[in-house]
């Protein structure tokens, strides 16, 4: 599957779902707690993740990989873990800022 | 990534509460999602290339905005004020666009595509629309196209793509991270970038967003007591008038929790009183332009409270523009392009997902992604920004750049100076020479020898103006610009 920047991305086993920001500079796969993702659009059987440990997806988090450039915005959050070629996509720090708007 | 994505998550981390409201109508994300998607849908089957929106501030802009994302067309805010002359150009450039009118009939505008914007709230509107709506926004589409205000020339349309909003609002905005009573007053219009950035970012950190229509400076204090106002955002001639209006007042106004500010050069004594009379209000000085996508830098609450307990070094802070946001790299060079060392004032230069620096005329940025501004600046040992003006508005007399920022810095410093606008005049032995025109407080005085050697105390000789007049006020743009070519072409003439 290719992972283009602005396309909505989702796990086929629990409620993740993302969005592109970055595409990475080579291909990537892509997985939640080990299943593959795939097209929003695509079935979504929902079978759930046997292991779910951890914090999850966290809706409006930003996830990079920075070995491939990947990265993503959770749109809705889930259970799994986010990896990709097997490494654990960790959420890109923002120092918080005061409110200019 | 897309506009419409930011509201669609907006929305499903939301509940029944308000997201925008303007006088007695109030949306929450969820109605303001289904709205732009029933409206999106009408205005595809009117067959509109684009969506200009022609009014006040309303609940309805963000409708219209949102509404242009679903459908894939590009959002065009259009000054509202603007005579017939200036309008119906811009009008007729975006022919083809559905027009969303406060007012009709709209100067140069197709009736066919003009929609009285009252009907975006009305069901009716759009309920047989069954076009069906593009699933995959490109980042790379157009989102929104912004006339730039235009003080040296003719208007630009500065064009911003989605993915360049987008960057802006999830680089430096937690999403849905505001408290339930949070509210921001909204007070820029809409067809400036710091109206798109106020409503995308309090929309997507889940505040409510609270809009004025016409700016008053009694209206809008009383509305930040009512509505329980936590955040704001002026421009420096409203804050002035605040000010004004407070006259040693204290601005009484316990909930609001942050006050920022730009979009214009802020004089420093309008700031001081304002940090005096907003005791428990931590300020924000904002600089960024409209083809960054609103904010680059900011000083923040401690900066201005610091210099407000007397801080030395902060004291001189508050004249910059604070540091760059994470993400935002920022050069200064000459004008041979060479990167210019700390401490040195030249051209400022930035770079960064949020900046666009394109026109409908084409792009100003270079091969390595860097965006001219035409402001002159220079950064301190721990990276603040001091802007110094526009490029095109430096003085160079004898060879020397002066920025007339400078010169009116100190001639405001004077008691009897209100405001001041200095300019350089041609001139056949210094190329250029300096010349203010000056507003003085009412009752008070003060001659044009007098505010010389005021100046000639605070800045070297070749600095002070060789010609000062009086005026009992300086043209601005209603966002706040001062229009020093006007007062050029007064005091050439």
């Amino acid at each position: 599957m290719e992972i283009k920047a602005g396309s909505r991305l989702a796990c086929p086993d629990c409620s993740t779902e993302l969005v592109v920001v970055k595409p990475p500079s080579a291909p990537v796969v892509l997985t939640c707690s080990g299943s593959a993702i795939v097209e929003a659009t695509a079935d979504r059987p929902g079978a759930g993740h046997a292991d779910a440990a951890g914090e999850g997806a966290l809706v409006g988090k930003r996830y990079a990989d920075e070995e491939s450039g990947l990265e993503v915005l959770c749109a809705k959050p889930g259970p799994g873990t986010l990896a990709a070629d097997g490494r654990v996509v960790e959420i890109k720090g923002a120092k918080p800022l005061p409110s200019s708007d | 990534m897309n506009l419409s994505l930011l509201l669609e998550m907006a929305a499903s981390a939301s509940d029944e509460r308000a997201a925008v409201v303007s006088g007695d109508v109030a949306l929450s994300a969820i109605d303001l999602d289904a709205a732009a998607r029933r409206v999106a849908g009408r205005f595809l089957e009117m067959g509109a290339t684009g969506v200009v929106y022609c009014g006040t501030n309303d609940v309805t802009f963000p409708i219209a905005l949102f509404a242009a994302a679903a459908a894939g067309l590009p959002f065009i805010p259009l000054n509202y004020r603007l005579g017939a002359e200036q309008l119906q150009p811009l009008v007729e450039a975006n022919a083809g666009a559905v027009v969303v009118a406060e007012v009709m009939p709209v100067v140069g505008a197709d009736p066919a595509l003009t929609v009285d914007r009252r009907a975006l709230l009305d069901p009716s509107f759009a309920a047989a629309s069954e076009v069906e709506l593009p699933g995959f926004i490109d980042p790379e589409d157009v989102a929104v196209l912004l006339y730039t205000s235009g003080t040296s020339g003719t208007p630009k349309a500065a064009i911003l793509r989605h993915r360049h909003l987008t960057a802006y609002v999830i680089g430096t905005v937690e999403f849905a991270a505001a408290e339930p009573e949070q509210a921001a007053l909204v007070t820029v219009p809409p067809y400036h970038i710091a109206g798109m950035a106020n409503l995308l970012s309090n929309l997507y950190a889940g505040r409510r967003i609270v809009y004025l229509d016409a700016f008053d400076a009694e209206v809008w204090i009383d509305t930040v007591r009512r509505e329980g106002v936590t955040q704001a955002m002026v421009v420096p001639t409203m804050l002035a008038r605040v000010v004004s209006h407070l006259d040693g007042r204290p601005a009484d106004v316990p909930t609001l929790r942050t006050l920022s500010y730009g979009g214009a050069r802020m004089p420093l004594p309008v700031l001081e009183q304002a940090l005096e009379l907003f005791a428990g209000t931590g300020f924000v000085n904002a600089y960024g332009l409209t083809e960054t996508s609103s904010t680059i830098a900011l000083l923040g609450p401690e900066d201005h409270a610091a210099a407000f307990e007397g801080d030395p070094v902060a004291k001189v802070r508050l004249g910059s523009v604070g540091r760059v946001l994470p993400g935002i790299e920022v050069e200064v060079r000459d004008e041979d392009g060479t990167v210019l060392p700390i401490g040195e004032p030249g051209l400022v230069f930035l770079r960064g997902e949020q900046v666009s620096g394109e026109y409908d005329a084409g792009s100003v940025v270079d091969a390595e992604g860097w965006f001219p501004t035409r402001d002159r600046g220079w950064i301190d040992e721990e990276g603040y920004l001091f802007i110094e003006g526009r490029a095109d508005d430096t003085i160079i007399r004898g060879g020397e750049n002066i920025a007339p920022a400078e010169i009116e810095d100190v001639l405001v410093r004077h008691p009897a100076v209100d405001s001041a606008c200095v300019v350089g005049l041609p001139d056949d032995e210094w190329g250029q020479s300096i010349a203010a025109a000056v507003v003085l407080i009412p009752g008070r005085t003060a001659t044009a020898d007098e505010l010389q050697t005021h100046c000639r105390e605070h800045l070297r000789g070749s600095k002070t103006p060789e010609r000062i007049v009086f005026r009992d006020e300086l043209p601005h743009t209603p966002t706040g610009k001062l229009l020093r070519r006007q007062v050029l072409a007064e005091l050439a003439g």
